[in-house]
């Protein structure tokens, strides 16, 4: 029995001390960074303890609620992700109910397809738009060829092509918990209601809808918080003027390289979106995370 | 009532399919477009794949890649496996809930979060036990397990729980050895979510910017850098070559390996 829980001691222990490491122990980095003043050098921050003394300074969190970039970049971010996540269930539900409905043979082969674009890369996805969406890109061209249109017109760079990108790359991660709550639906249910003389709109909306509640809110919830922290789309086919807040912690570190900025947008993503989406999560599936 | 489908979800099935598919095939196409614009056709040619396998910039961070998706894959298939026994057997332990939060917390991370803080601890680490020395291809892998083990404990985590207990208590009843009932019996039976499993954190590795982009130093370059930074410069037909190649080796791998999971899952051992 002892060699039984040293055992299991250790099975629990590596990946435990594996996931306090490499994932707790750097949000503690991160917050204390985020106290931190820029400096010159390497690392390019200030010490958090000098001479004995803490030097801890909220000026970076300041300098967040005083210029706009960060509040409007953090709205946009929320704002772009709830209408392509809107988006997504907008495809994505007839998707997966018409794979759902689809002769048996078929379904899991529909479904092998859906999810193939998911392991296929995803920044050659989003190149994929560019390609499409430019000026001169292949749907600018048709349209022209076609007499539709005379001059190009601007498609990328712009918010459009931020919506585009979005509900294409989680498309996926949306359709597989709605394919799998209609598939639990009992067909019987339907056919109940439209012997008792329930049309098929209303059988939708009062039985299917309701019953595939649970898949609707996690295919939300599993697309929203990624959307919310993207950085490739805004940067890809957004463009510099669409700001969304994963693109400027990406810039405050890159580009601007002020190590202590970037931490406090970290700190704010997490309070502000991961927390409360979490707790939302919790709150709704009773999932803990 | 079952097998009917309505023009509607039909139309919808197809329109959704020519959706995820469209962009996916005119990268495919233009790949073997002759001319240097990437839009207009020019005719047939193969040019951007000879000019592909000769750059040498792309050839080793290709390599690079591929030796950080190996380490990294094999690392997260073992810490994730652990990570999924503890998920479904080991119900009642001190710090069950924070282990259950920690494990799925990178699934929904954003990862530029990720990336960042993993940064800053490898720059701490660095600076306070003078390990790592530099930054390169040990910690991106690092990350990308961190990363992976998430993606394996949850597919493991599903198997352990789907199949028949009975079976190692049996084999326990008749004599064998814990270690023996775990080669014989329970690793056999969850072989195709480990396949699965790595074969995700695999590509999730070959695949992932952000994280790497933060985590890497000047001595490693990873394939999707390399194509990052070519591709904020504009399309390129040659991106277009190795974006084929790369879909066609995925798919590939994915439709051999979903032929082989379908085949474990009909036979009757399982």
């Amino acid at each position: 029995m002892t060699a039984d829980r040293w055992r299991h001691a250790l099975v629990i222990a590596m990946p435990y001390a594996w996931l306090l490491l490499f994932f707790a122990a750097p949000f503690a980095i991160v917050l204390k960074i985020s106290l931190a003043d820029q400096a010159i050098g390497i690392p390019p921050y200030t010490p958090l303890m000098a001479e004995g003394k803490i030097q801890a300074t909220i000026a970076n969190y300041q300098f967040l609620f005083s210029d706009s970039l960060y509040a409007r970049a953090y709205l946009n971010a929320l704002w772009y992700a709830a209408w392509a996540t809107f988006g997504c269930l907008l495809i994505g539900y007839p998707l997966a109910y018409g794979i759902v409905r689809a002769p048996l043979p078929w379904r899991s082969t529909l479904l092998l397809f859906v999810i193939l674009p998911f392991w296929t890369s995803y920044l050659i996805r989003v190149y994929a738009w560019i390609g499409l969406l430019k000026g001169n890109g292949l749907i600018n061209n048709l349209l022209i060829g076609a007499g539709l249109i005379h001059e190009p017109l601007a498609l990328i760079n712009d918010a459009f092509a931020i919506y585009v990108g979005l509900i294409y790359t989680y498309l996926p991660y949306m359709v597989l918990p709605l394919y799998a709550a209609l598939e639990k639906l009992d067909p019987a249910l339907l056919e109940a209601a439209s012997d008792l003389g329930c049309r098929p709109s209303t059988a939708f909306r009062r039985v299917t809808l309701p019953l595939s509640m649970p898949g609707v809110i996690a295919g939300c919830l599993l697309v929203f918080i990624p959307m919310c922290g993207e950085f490739v789309i805004p940067d890809l086919l957004g463009g510099p003027n669409q700001l969304m807040i994963g693109k400027v912690l990406w810039d405050e570190f890159f580009t601007n390289r002020d190590w202590p900025v970037a931490s406090a947008v970290a700190v704010a993503m997490l309070v502000l979106l991961v927390l409360p989406m979490a707790a939302v999560r919790r709150q709704l599936t009773g999932e803990s995370v | 009532m079952t097998n009917r489908l309505s023009p509607f979800l039909g139309t919808m099935i197809i329109v959704g399919f020519a959706f995820l598919y469209g962009p996916i095939a005119s990268v495919i196409v233009y790949s073997f477009n002759a001319s240097r614009l990437v839009t207009v056709w020019a005719g047939f040619s193969t040019r951007w794949y000879v000019e592909l396998l000769s750059n040498d910039q792309i050839r080793n961070a290709a390599l690079t890649s591929f030796e950080i998706a190996l380490i990294s894959a094999t690392g997260a298939l073992i810490l994730g496996t652990l990570a999924g026994f503890v998920l479904s057997r080991y119900r009642r332990f001190a710090g069950r809930t924070i282990f259950g939060g920690l494990i799925t917390g990178p699934l929904v991370m954003p990862e530029v979060i990720t990336g960042l803080s993993l940064l800053l601890l490898f720059v701490a680490l660095g600076q306070a036990i003078g390990w790592p020395k530099e930054r390169g291809v040990l910690t991106i892998a690092i990350a990308h397990i961190t990363l992976g083990m998430a993606y394996v404990s949850v597919v493991v985590e599903a198997r352990l729980s789907s199949f028949d207990r009975s079976l190692e208590e049996a084999a326990l009843d008749l004599g064998a050895k814990p270690a023996k009932v775990f080669a014989v019996i329970t690793l056999p039976l969850i072989a195709p979510a480990l396949v699965a499993g790595w074969l995700l954190a695999f590509t999730l590795s070959l695949d992932d910017l952000v994280i790497a982009s933060f985590t890497s130093g000047p001595s490693a370059t990873t394939l999707p850098m390399v194509i990052f930074s070519s591709v904020r410069m504009g399309v390129s037909p040659q991106i277009n070559a190795l974006a084929t190649l790369l879909l066609v080796a995925v798919a590939a791998a994915v439709l051999i390996a979903g032929r082989i999971l379908a085949r474990t899952r009909n036979s009757p051992t399982t």
